[in-house]
């Protein structure tokens, strides 16, 4: 049986002071004669009630397989243990983590979630007990005439509950097996739709996915993704991710850095901030390399965002006439306006696409550092404590 | 030195957009330093203190601890973000738009309730000067040095008030805040509970739990306002004063485990061969502090808060919340009275019964505190039960005041309360007892031996954290 993180109250320790209550957006704090207890299907993890919370009561967690009512919660003295469950097949949870561990090594550290994101549910499922998802569209949102086919495919996860926040990824099993006659590996996907789903209030989440040549056991994963028809049935594991979040708070500046599919957890935060805020103080600020316009993914969606809400600078390396330019570039470019936003304490940074971008986005910063009178290296240690440097690459 | 007080104050009233006020706040502020100097926690100022400094008024704000020399605490002014709907929800002028100006009509009262309010956050600042010097702990210091400036932000949020609204009268009221001082026999704080000193941290949980969940009812009250910067004050006000409720609960909640681990560890009722402090006299100081404390709300009857009321100046606890026409015109309230040899409950108006509708409020708040007290008591398996007293004992004000009652409410004649009053409240002898506890523990972790640790720290940090750093 798997597990979720449910959000309970210390009653040993709350006085009952109704900060909580009060402090909710979305009523899920209530309370009876005893206990202020946690609506475990309103809560939505924004951790607004932590910080105003005087005891610490507020700040209780428990794994369990079957959330507790508020009316359980309404009877106790002292909180319950964990309860006992499994996360999973042994050995898939590290195969998941050893490719998450790869994908995050540019962290360098041991990475934290912002301050204000939700709390993640993870390891809900694993290969031993996969959710049954069904494709409800597989869309090319490349140009035909490109040699990149980067799909946007959404999943239908029927009456599973599978929550899911932007950033995090999920686990897809292909069928079949491998020519040693074990099953093919798992392959982790970033999720480009945000929490509520890629239509709000259905149940269904979007991918973006490159198909990868087929050759040498590679791009089995991806192929098989690509090729999917709608009504089509897979197996798939997760959420996966703890730290890839995004903050919740509206005053929060979104620097988002994106080589091709890297651009999925973006368009996730962007959509997200969109539904909720939409006119959020904190800025949204994204750089899309690609090789072409026709290579890029979502670029005409891109084209319609309202400029007030977000910043968006695509970055093309093969342009024709035109010299080459990547992210790195265009950040350098922009170096007065992302100082500025750097030396915020609200900032946050996201990269996510391959490996080979780590190292230019990098010296980009410290080249805007240098010449704004700011330390690259302490500011980037600073962010990192505070969960505002995050990389994803692969 | 010209300051640039929209830095030096933290804000989210546009103060730099007003000269005026800026000016007033301006010639306010080294007063109220000056006043903390004096009068604010002994021999302090050169402490680093681990404080939460509201910084803005949403929930991240309130997540900022860092350590901070008392003096330099950045006092703002923060007021609950206006609600452009927001309507006057009682009285007469209910369901009219909630007023962003004084009315003049009400002027005065208006200016009376604030005043009044804001009078008892620096007493109670004065009150608690000297208990830095004998703490229990460095989280206990730290948690009364909290309270004290989070006291000292409240005052600072009604002279907000006073001086952005009430012109001259108010810049002279805010001055007699700090003219005023707790104890003085020429300059009296304005309320009589104010002007006691609080003698140990026995009667400074006593009183956080009690004396200051008055504050939070009567702040609970002040946020239902039709003047909408005091509703909006007063809300935010009480998300700190939630602070002050923790621990005074928790404090008395960490008394009373330690009473139970040496009575159970060394199975004894002699509690105090052991340097704690017994059940018994625990209830004697609660009594004591329930009774001053239901004092606090007033006159059974009383025209006065019936005007407030009805001008729409001061609701009732969670006013929206209750389901009546917010007239209360036609309704009646059960209030209790002595009649020939016994207290009875009799029907009276509901309007003219505001002050005891808020006394029942906060009588079944108490007693909910205090039922998680006995819980703990219970885990030790042990047979006592603190119990709060009836509102007819010990009172000074209201219509018990002429009366002496046993704290189970039966009526007593005056020589039997000379008799024996001193079962119920603490005696000369019990509170020296107390004070002889009272020793300084400045070992980070190390608790007094007649208080049990925390379950947690503050803002999660470890049992060994220095909170206190006394250079």
């Amino acid at each position: 049986m798997s597990l979720q993180r449910q959000h309970l109250i210390d009653p040993a320790i709350c006085i009952r002071c109704n900060t909580c209550e009060e402090m909710c957006p979305i009523d899920a704090i209530t309370h009876n004669d005893l206990n202020y207890v946690v609506k475990f299907d309103v809560c939505e993890s924004c951790l607004q009630c932590i910080a105003t919370c005087p005891t610490g009561a507020i700040d209780s967690w428990r794994d369990v397989a079957k959330p507790w009512s508020i009316e359980e919660q309404m009877t106790w003295d002292d909180l319950p243990d964990d309860q006992q469950g499994d996360v999973g097949g042994e050995g898939i949870d590290g195969e998941v983590s050893s490719m998450l561990e790869k994908a995050e090594a540019g962290q360098a550290g041991q990475a934290l979630a912002p301050f204000s994101a939700a709390q993640p549910s993870v390891n809900l499922f694993a290969r031993g007990n996969p959710v049954i998802a069904r494709v409800a569209g597989n869309f090319r949102i490349t140009d035909t005439d490109t040699e990149s086919d980067i799909r946007h495919v959404v999943l239908d996860l029927g009456s599973t509950s599978f929550p899911v926040l932007e950033g995090q990824c999920i686990g897809i099993i292909s069928p079949g097996v491998d020519e040693n006659g074990n099953p093919h590996h798992q392959r982790l996907y970033s999720i480009s739709s945000p929490r509520d789903g890629e239509r709000p209030n259905r149940n269904n989440l979007a991918l973006t996915i490159k198909r990868v040549a087929e050759t040498n056991l590679k791009g089995v994963g991806s192929n098989f993704m690509c090729d999917l028809k709608k009504g089509d049935e897979v197996q798939v594991t997760g959420p996966f991710g703890q730290t890839f979040l995004m903050p919740n708070h509206p005053e929060a500046n979104i620097i988002m850095i994106a080589t091709g599919t890297g651009a999925a957890p973006m368009r996730a935060m962007t959509m997200r901030r969109q539904r909720v805020h939409p006119h959020a103080p904190g800025k949204l600020v994204l750089y899309l390399g690609s090789r072409t316009p026709g290579d890029l993914p979502y670029f005409g969606p891109l084209q319609k965002l309202p400029r007030d809400f977000i910043d968006v600078n695509l970055c093309f390396s093969r342009l024709d006439g035109q010299p080459r330019e990547y992210v790195q570039d265009r950040m350098q470019k922009d170096g007065e306006k992302l100082s500025k936003l750097l030396e915020s304490d609200d900032t946050f940074v996201y990269i996510c696409g391959l490996k080979g971008m780590e190292k230019g986005v990098d010296e980009a910063f410290a080249g805007i550092c240098a010449a704004h009178g700011l330390d690259w290296p302490t500011l980037a240690a600073k962010m990192k404590e505070t969960g505002r440097y995050h990389i994803e690459t692969y | 030195m010209s300051i640039n007080y929209s830095e030096k104050i933290p804000n989210n009233v546009n103060l730099s957009d007003d000269r005026r006020l800026q000016r007033a706040l301006e010639s306010w502020q080294p007063n109220y330093l000056k006043w903390w100097g004096a009068l604010g926690p002994n021999d302090s100022s050169d402490y680093d203190v681990y404080l939460r400094t509201a910084v803005s008024v949403d929930p991240r704000g309130w997540a900022h601890f860092d350590y901070v020399k008392m003096p330099d605490y950045r006092w703002g002014i923060f007021l609950t973000p206006v609600d452009g709907e927001r309507k006057i929800n009682f009285g007469r002028h209910k369901g009219e738009a909630a007023w962003q100006e004084v009315p003049g009509e009400y002027r005065a009262e208006l200016r009376r309730l604030i005043v009044t309010q804001g009078d008892t956050e620096p007493a109670s600042v004065e009150q608690q000067r000297a208990l830095g010097l004998t703490a229990p702990s460095l989280f206990d210091l730290r948690n009364l040095f909290q309270v004290n400036v989070e006291e000292g932000r409240h005052l600072w949020a009604m002279v907000y008030l006073l001086h952005g609204y009430f012109g001259r009268d108010g810049r002279e009221e805010a001055e007699a805040m700090l003219e005023r001082h707790s104890g003085d026999p020429d300059k009296p704080r304005i309320l009589q509970a104010f002007n006691e000193e609080t003698p140990d941290w026995l009667s400074f949980f006593m009183f956080t739990f009690f004396t200051d969940r008055d504050g939070k009812y009567q702040l609970a009250s002040l946020a239902e306002s039709g003047f909408d910067p005091l509703a909006r004050s007063c809300r935010f006000m009480l998300t700190e004063e939630a602070h002050h409720m923790f621990v005074g609960e928790s404090g008395v909640a960490r008394v009373i485990k330690r009473a139970c681990e040496i009575m159970t560890e060394h199975k004894t009722d002699d509690v105090r061969a052991h340097g704690g402090i017994e059940l018994e006299l625990l209830q004697k100081y609660l009594n004591f502090h329930f009774s001053v404390s239901v004092d606090l709300f007033g006159h059974e009857l009383s025209t006065n808060a019936a005007n407030f009321y009805t001008m729409g100046l001061k609701g009732r606890y969670q006013e929206t919340k209750i389901d009546d026409n917010h007239l209360l015109t036609e309704y009646v309230y059960k209030v209790s009275e002595v009649q020939g040899d016994k207290i009875i409950q009799v029907d009276a108006p509901a309007l003219t019964s505001i002050n005891e509708r808020l006394r029942d409020d906060y009588i079944a708040d108490c007693q909910s505190g205090v039922n998680r007290w006995n819980k703990i008591i219970k885990k030790f398996g042990l047979d006592f039960e603190l119990k709060i007293p009836h509102r007819s004992f010990h009172r000074g004000i209201g219509s018990f005041s002429t009366f002496q009652t046993t704290p189970e409410g039966k009526l007593i004649t005056q020589a039997e309360w000379d008799t024996r009053h001193s079962e119920w409240l603490p005696t000369d002898e019990d509170r020296a007892y107390i004070q002889s506890l009272m020793k300084r523990v400045t070992e980070p972790g190390k608790m007094a031996n007649w208080i049990a640790p925390p379950d947690r720290g503050i803002n999660n940090q470890n049992p060994e954290f220095e909170y206190v750093r006394f250079n």
